[in-house]
């Protein structure tokens, strides 16, 4: 028990960052014109690649004889990378064709 | 002080993030979202690369890191390039996939390190610990409950994306057997009660071995440890096979939403882990906002989560009864369905998915423009769920350069249909189904629809009979309004054209 009290204690301010997140990605996204619904999905998807930023931790926290965690962090980077970097593009490809018209009015 | 540039570069990039979201939700700045947030992930990848340190050492294996970077990048920009735009749900299932593996893999990581270095990572208790001694209260319950769910959500947003993703695109079909939802629940089960398991007794698995010096010792690690953490791995991707597979292919954006909000939660725990608030709030956002995402898909569907995920829509048992009883049908022959829209005051067009595997969108506008310059008013009528995704057919639209101000949501359209004299079904079947208002034995039963049959008249354009994607027939294309123009939608539409050029 006292265990879990301190590590609550430890991580509170994470744990009121959960929270308050929470509630602002219900806040943002509960707008959302269902038009925009395939474009914002693959937008969280390419967000959340955000984990990429643990794999090049691990990576770059691999003793050189630590062949597990050099192996696996290089391959999770590699797989974090895909997700940030395809998502994002994707992303961009869809949204691009949402505003070809507009912009080729202002060129 | 370059930890504090740090923590400076994570706020930018969590603000970054929340901004890059809520511009998505708006059309008039969706891409700039997506560019803001993009620039933002950037920043907080290469802060986290050249200043992040612990225990005041830098991160070291740049080569490897930036290695893995280039090869992630290459292939990720290049795959996102080259995808057609019909195959985007396989695409972003495929990514989402990927992100789910790195944090398992993470997890993996962190793991191995914390069974072979159990003390080191509470507290720096190392000299307080006699030999031969355990110390249960040295061992953080919750860092390992956090290593464990991001393991286990991860894995389990892994295989299940993957079974998405090649179900999508037919590599894999529905497949269910008798009990299949017990079995499944088994499973999710046994993965709980391992984690919990671990994470109570974890203290007790460890004992101090040998003193080497003050400070440091050597730890034996009870082997049921390891074997404990990788069954639970084990069953995590089996779960999430298992979980994706029986759900319709009608279902499928709902669960690629959801394994996506399960990947946010998976990197809100590699957050906790690393203390690094760029994860945690990233991770989050995306969990809070697919869950909300998904719930409102479900909603457009009429159905309940539980529902999606439990009940198995359409396949074996629906639809086959009343297939015979239905009556006759009438089609209709490419020169008189263009003659009917040529010389219609209003048409509306409902595509579905049937229009986007046949790449029709450019011909559709095509059509469209035709019609609109002999005085024809055309729209677009779009069913929030029509095609793979929500928003898929708009996208499908957009690529095609057809107008926003052309596309109509559900609620406009069918104010507009008592009024439209044709109606072109390209594709499209269960949204257009007026089962789901009248019968409530039929699986689509509450899902609102598009009231097509309050136009004049009806042209059902589809390759077959064959029910759509719920397993369900249609008694729309039995009404005396409605015509059926068989074919596939792009050579159906290419004949439209061209025979309305010579009217």
């Amino acid at each position: 028990m006292e265990n879990w009290l301190s590590w609550i204690y430890l991580q509170q301010e994470m744990i009121y960052i959960v929270a308050l997140m929470i509630l602002l990605g219900i806040e943002v996204i509960g707008r959302v014109p269902s038009v925009l619904h395939t474009p914002l999905m693959s937008g969280a998807n390419a967000i959340h690649g955000v984990v990429i930023i643990g794999a090049i931790i691990v990576m770059g926290k691999a003793e050189p004889d630590n062949y597990l965690a050099l192996s696996l962090g290089f391959l999770a980077t590699i797989l974090g990378t895909l997700n940030v970097v395809g998502g994002f593009v994707v992303t961009d490809r869809m949204l691009e064709m949402f505003k070809k018209k507009k912009k080729d009015e202002k060129s | 002080m370059e930890l504090s540039i740090l923590s400076i570069i994570y706020i930018i990039g969590s603000l970054a993030f929340i901004a890059g979201l809520k511009m998505l939700s708006d059309p008039a700045h969706a891409r700039r979202g997506n560019q803001v947030a993009a620039a933002g992930m950037g920043l907080a990848i290469f802060g986290a690369i050249f200043l992040y340190e612990t225990e005041g050492e830098k991160l070291h294996n740049h080569l490897w890191i930036f290695a893995g970077l280039a090869i992630g990048g290459i292939a990720g920009a290049l795959a996102a390039k080259k995808v057609k735009m019909t195959a985007m749900p396989e695409m972003v299932s495929l990514f989402n996939g990927m992100g789910g593996a790195c944090a398992a893999l993470i997890s993996i990581v962190e793991f191995d390190h914390l069974i072979k270095h159990p003390f080191a990572v509470s507290f720096n208790a190392s000299s307080v610990l006699a030999e031969g001694s355990v110390a249960p209260e040295l061992i953080s319950m919750g860092h390992v409950l956090i290593i464990l769910l991001g393991m286990a959500i991860g894995a389990m947003s892994f295989s299940g994306s993957m079974v998405a993703w090649a179900k999508l695109n037919g590599r894999l079909k529905d497949y269910s057997f008798k009990g299949q939802h017990v079995f499944n629940l088994f499973i999710l089960l046994l993965i709980i009660v391992g984690i919990s398991g671990l994470v109570a007794n974890i203290a007790g698995g460890f004992r101090v071995d040998a003193r080497l010096d003050p400070l440091s010792i050597r730890v034996v690690t009870a082997s049921w440890i390891p074997w404990l953490f990788y069954g639970i791995l084990f069953l995590s991707l089996a779960y999430g096979i298992q979980f994706v597979l029986p759900i319709g292919g009608a279902d499928m954006p709902v669960v690629i939403s959801l394994l996506n909000s399960f990947t946010g939660v998976a990197a809100a725990c590699g957050g906790f882990l690393y203390d690094n608030k760029a994860m945690l709030t990233g991770g989050i956002l995306v969990g809070a906002a697919g869950t909300l995402l998904t719930i409102l898909m479900c909603r457009a569907m009429n159905r309940s989560l539980i529902n999606v995920l439990v009940g198995s829509f359409g396949g074996q048992q629906a639809g086959e009864g009343s297939a015979q009883e239905q009556g006759s049908f009438k089609e209709i022959s490419v020169s008189d369905a263009a003659a009917v829209l040529n010389y219609s005051s209003r048409v509306m067009i409902v595509p579905g998915y049937g229009l986007a595997v046949a790449q029709a969108q450019h011909v559709c506008h095509e059509l469209e423009k035709l019609l609109a310059d002999k005085g024809v008013d055309v729209q677009y009528a779009i069913h929030p769920v029509a095609g793979r995704m929500p928003g898929h057919m708009n996208v499908l639209l957009a690529e095609a350069d057809v107008g926003y101000d052309k596309l109509m949501e559900m609620e406009q359209a069918n104010e507009l249909f008592p009024s439209t004299d044709a109606v072109l079904v390209l594709g499209a079947n269960d949204v257009v189904n007026p089962a789901a208002k009248s019968d409530p034995s039929s699986p689509l039963y509450g899902m609102p629809i598009l009231d097509v049959e309050l136009a004049k008249m009806v042209i059902v354009n589809k390759r077959s009979m064959k029910p759509g994607y719920a397993g369900v027939e249609n008694a729309l294309f039995f009404q005396p309004k409605t015509s059926m123009l068989f074919g596939d939608a792009k050579s159906v539409l290419q004949q439209l054209v061209t025979e309305i050029k010579t009217l």
